[in-house]
């Protein structure tokens, strides 16, 4: 395991920088929209953006104080994102009479302060891998609770939000978390048994049942949960996040390829026999065909959304100046589209790079961490949501099937919103523990093989550092 | 593991360089082909988000876009639209656009060459540019007598024009419908309308009935082969010409004799005038064979037929067909059989002989204006054809007010304006009897002011014959008052 080795720098205030930049674009989006739009430019865009950037700034307070040594790039980008999905909620919102962007507001400081009461309480991931059991118990909760008569709501024949009274939330979002992180405790805790006491068939080494069974158990119910809700995003979600971690904990390819190949049997068989998840695969394939175009859920509104981001073409109608709103749920599933339209290729395309670049950074958090807990956790977290960047993006540009899944911070919904910004106050506590002057008794090695397992029996505060070792 | 998550990571990459490939594919390589997709909407929303411009009528819209508050900006709106759904056609955004709306969409639309300057002003101002406003040559008046000439039910048309410039006054048509109910954005309702307007009978919403519908013109194309005559030398209209009550035609047993109930068959010979003015039809059929298809067919061909026209709205070619046989020929020469024209076809036969043999250009379209009311287009009087020489049009004059004065037209006769007329019945069916009744000709016979055009289709003859005599008195002494 090489490693670089420099100095431990916070870099604070590099990530102030970088967050009034993100502020700055934020701000400019939005007036580039009322002006494109020929609106006045009310009060509203100036709380709005007002609002985002106290938040941020206290963010950023909150980092100097609990996390100082936390990646500088995480936040900023964040709310860059965040940013963009308000302007271009308030500009749809502008076109339909709706006030999602109002919500959104709402939602964003609810998200953002709880991330910051993770961040103030919890200060370290690690005090999370004691209670592994306790977030399966919780995942499952919010998994079953959409099912239960009278809270649950059914939502274009998805029986995934319960209704809070003031609005509907979706807990599979929060239950992703709760899974991961007992997905990370579990593994790495029964890691070696999971590799070494197994039996080998043939060229695979298969691990025993009693040390993979918490874990299969835990997908199966969450899989059959998603298969009775019928929400295939989420499923391909978990299903992603249960490879992921399997293959980051015990590097066996070999067992993510017979999980893909069973899951494309268990695909081939859903698309025969399931009649929404046959309808989506044959809107992606025929898309362009008169009979699927027009029928009830078929590939009307993706193709809506290929001719905004073609109507888009290289730069862009530039905001406000588009026609997005004649996209379905332009502001949420297919907010990538109301984008490629306005900004066209070079915007959309630095969207997708700046959620490459997020991802990025939150597995350097899991490269540089010494624990295994903390780099399951980041690298899962941050691999699911590569993944849903995918899912959706791939979506929306027909790469795969459409199926309902958010843009990370930009799309409207709470519940996402929420989750995100919970996955980037964990990632950015692991960025501190990996990026943090680290301690080396004389007892431990810091840097090299096996390092996180030695790590585990050190208190997780310590006085000041000896040795500088932290990674960038 | 830290190479499991440099793994990992590279997966991640990969599948967003997926993305970005994908992206510029939709967005740049395969950008043209989606814009032009049949499913594409968006140049519909573009042009449905722009203010266009209106159709005036004596400077008044009768077509125009109001600012609605619905998805798109503006929403089209037609006011009398029944009486003008013909030449407006309907500017829909589930089908298209009929009619002037889409002859004219150019300027309409802001489009065309002359609103480039528009174009760049709107690219740096911001707002959107108003479209050209498209005046037409009709007058309002004359178009609500024309329309109300064609009562509810009936399949006809009325035609007015000004016989020395061309200009089409007044151009109406039955069964008409409201142009509204096509315009609105509901694409559910829009859509029942269409489904309802065409279960009407004779309805289309997507033909102008005066200028697209072919009717077989009966003897109003007797003018034509009067005009063969005359020009050919060998008849004059004092000349006594035999009168047989019936011929056989040649190489069949079919007979074809004169209208029973006329006065054609009291008598053995007439001079051709009488005969024009009584309608006689053996005479006609017999100097048709006598002059040779050739001839008549250049005569008809001089008048406009066997040409399509755009006006700018489209004007089918009116048919006199080539390689007829010498029956074929007798039954065409009193406009039966393969002969068929439009109404402003058989108006544009009146014009010529009211306009001393020379034919003008139809024209529909008065200026059109930009935004600004600067002046973009202003098309003026064109001579189409020379159809025949003023010698032959001021016998042919004489003998239509002859028509008026003593034969199958005198119910038009009146006594504040001379017309002159040719009359016509064309026999659709012997079994149910049903006709298609014309009357074409123009007024003041001696200054001609308007030619007039009507055709009632599919029609009792009795019904027919009283509508266009009566009819044509009553609007040809409605445009003189006026």
């Amino acid at each position: 395991m090489p490693q670089v080795i420099s100095p431990a720098r916070p870099r604070r205030t590099t990530e102030l920088v970088l967050l009034l930049l993100a502020l700055g674009i934020g701000l400019g989006a939005h007036l580039l929209s009322a002006i494109g739009m020929d609106r006045e430019v009310t009060a509203e865009y100036w709380i709005q953006t007002g609002v985002l950037a106290i938040m941020a700034l206290l963010f950023h307070l909150v980092l100097r104080l609990k996390a100082r040594y936390a990646d500088p790039y995480i936040l900023p980008i964040a709310v860059t994102l965040n940013g963009l999905g308000i302007a271009m909620i308030h500009r749809l919102d502008l076109e339909s009479g709706d006030n999602a962007a109002d919500r959104q507001l709402l939602w964003t400081v609810v998200a953002m302060g709880a991330a910051l009461v993770v961040l103030w309480f919890l200060r370290d991931h690690r005090l999370l891998r004691r209670r592994t059991y306790l977030f399966l118990i919780a995942a499952g909760l919010l998994l079953v609770l959409p099912l239960i008569p009278g809270l649950g709501m059914e939502i274009n024949g998805a029986r995934i939000w319960i209704n809070l009274g003031v609005g509907s939330f979706q807990p599979g979002e929060v239950a992703k978390i709760m899974l991961a992180i007992f997905f990370a405790g579990y593994l790495s805790a029964n890691r070696d048994l999971i590799l070494l006491a197994g039996k080998k068939v043939g060229p695979v080494t298969f691990p025993r049942f009693r040390d993979m069974a918490p874990l299969v158990i835990a997908w199966i119910i969450s899989m059959g949960v998603l298969v009775f809700q019928r929400d295939l995003g989420s499923a391909i979600l978990f299903f992603g996040l249960f490879m992921a971690m399997i293959y980051l904990a015990t590097s066996r390819v070999s067992w993510i390829i017979l999980g893909l190949a069973l899951v494309g049997v268990g695909g081939l068989i859903a698309i025969n026999t399931i009649s929404h998840v046959g309808l989506r695969v044959s809107a992606w394939l025929n898309a362009f065909d008169p009979e699927v175009y027009n029928r009830t859920g078929g590939s009307f509104q993706i193709v809506q959304g290929l001719f905004g981001l073609a109507s888009g073409g290289l730069l862009g109608t530039g905001l406000g100046e588009g026609r997005p709103d004649i996209v379905a749920y332009a502001n949420s599933d297919m907010i990538v589209a109301s984008f490629g339209e306005e900004l066209g290729f070079v915007g959309l395309a630095a969207i997708i790079m700046l959620l490459l670049l997020l991802v990025t950074r939150m597995m350097r958090a899991a490269l540089g961490t010494r624990d295994t807990f903390g780099k399951l956790l980041a690298a899962g977290l941050a691999f699911t949501m590569a993944l849903q960047c995918f899912v959706v993006i791939g979506g929306v540009t027909m790469v795969i099937p459409l199926t309902g899944l958010t843009t990370p911070f930009m799309a409207a919904g709470g519940s996402s919103l929420l989750a995100n910004w919970i996955v980037v106050a964990l990632v950015l506590l692991v960025s501190q523990a990996a990026r943090r002057p680290v301690v080396v008794g004389p007892m431990v090695n810091a840097s090299g093989t096996g390092s996180g397992h030695q790590d585990r029996s050190e208190p997780t505060s310590l006085p000041a550092p000896t040795t500088p070792g932290g990674e960038r | 593991m830290n190479q499991a998550i440099r793994n990992t990571w590279a997966v991640v990459v990969a599948l967003f360089l997926i993305l970005l490939l994908a992206v510029s594919i939709i967005q740049v390589v395969a950008a043209d082909a989606l814009k032009n997709n049949d499913f594409n909407s968006r140049q519909l929303y573009q042009e449905f988000g722009a203010p266009r411009g209106p159709i005036l009528v004596d400077g008044e819209p009768i077509a125009e876009s109001v600012e609605s508050s619905d998805d798109f900006n503006y929403q089209r709106v037609y006011h009398d639209g029944p009486l003008y759904s013909g030449l407006t056609g309907f500017y829909s955004l589930t089908f298209g656009a009929t009619g002037l709306e889409e002859k004219m969409n150019r300027y309409l639309a802001g489009t065309s060459d002359g609103q480039f300057i528009d174009r760049v002003v709107e690219l740096f101002s911001g707002t959107p540019m108003e479209g050209a406003q498209v005046e037409l040559t009709i007058d309002p008046q004359m178009q609500q007598v024309a329309y109300d000439a064609l009562p509810a039910g009936v399949q006809a048309s009325a035609v007015i024009t000004d016989p020395a410039t061309g200009r089409i006054l007044a151009m109406a048509s039955r069964p008409s419908y409201d142009t509204n109910l096509l315009a609105t954005h509901s694409g559910t309702r829009a859509r029942a309308n269409m489904e309802e307007l065409q279960g009407l009978p004779g309805l289309s919403p997507y033909i102008n009935r005066p200028t697209q519908t072919l009717a077989a013109p009966g003897s109003t194309f007797k003018l034509i082969d009067t005009v063969a005559m005359l020009e050919s030398g060998e008849y004059a209209p004092d000349q006594m010409v035999p009168l047989p009550s019936r011929i056989i035609l040649p190489n069949s047993n079919t007979p074809l004799g004169n209208f029973a109930a006329g006065l054609c068959n009291q008598h053995s010979q007439q001079t051709l005038e009488w005969i024009f003015a009584q309608s006689c039809n053996t005479p006609f059929a017999e100097a048709a064979m006598e002059l040779g298809q050739d001839r008549i067919r250049t005569t008809a061909e001089n008048f406009g037929f066997n040409q399509s026209l755009e006006i700018p709205l489209s004007v089918s070619a009116s048919r006199f067909p080539e390689d007829l046989d010498d029956a074929a020929l007798a039954q065409s020469s009193i406009g039966q059989r393969d002969v068929a024209a439009t109404a402003l076809q058989m108006n544009m036969v009146a014009a010529a002989i009211a306009n001393d043999g020379t034919l003008m250009k139809p024209q529909l379209i008065d200026t059109i204006r930009g935004a600004d009311l600067t002046t973009l287009e202003e098309p003026q009087p064109e001579v189409y054809k020379n159809s025949t020489s003023p010698e032959v049009a001021e016998q042919m004059t004489q003998m239509m007010k002859q028509v008026v004065q003593s034969g199958t037209a005198w119910q038009a006769r009146s006594d504040q304006v001379e017309i002159a007329a040719k009359t016509g019945t064309a026999q659709l069916d012997p079994e149910s009897g049903k006709v298609n009744s014309w009357i074409t000709g123009f007024a003041p016979a001696d200054d001609p002011q308007v030619a007039v055009t009507l055709v009632y289709q599919n029609t009792d003859y009795e019904d027919g014959h009283m509508m266009t005599s009566a009819n044509m008195k009553r609007i040809v002494e409605a445009v003189v008052e006026q």
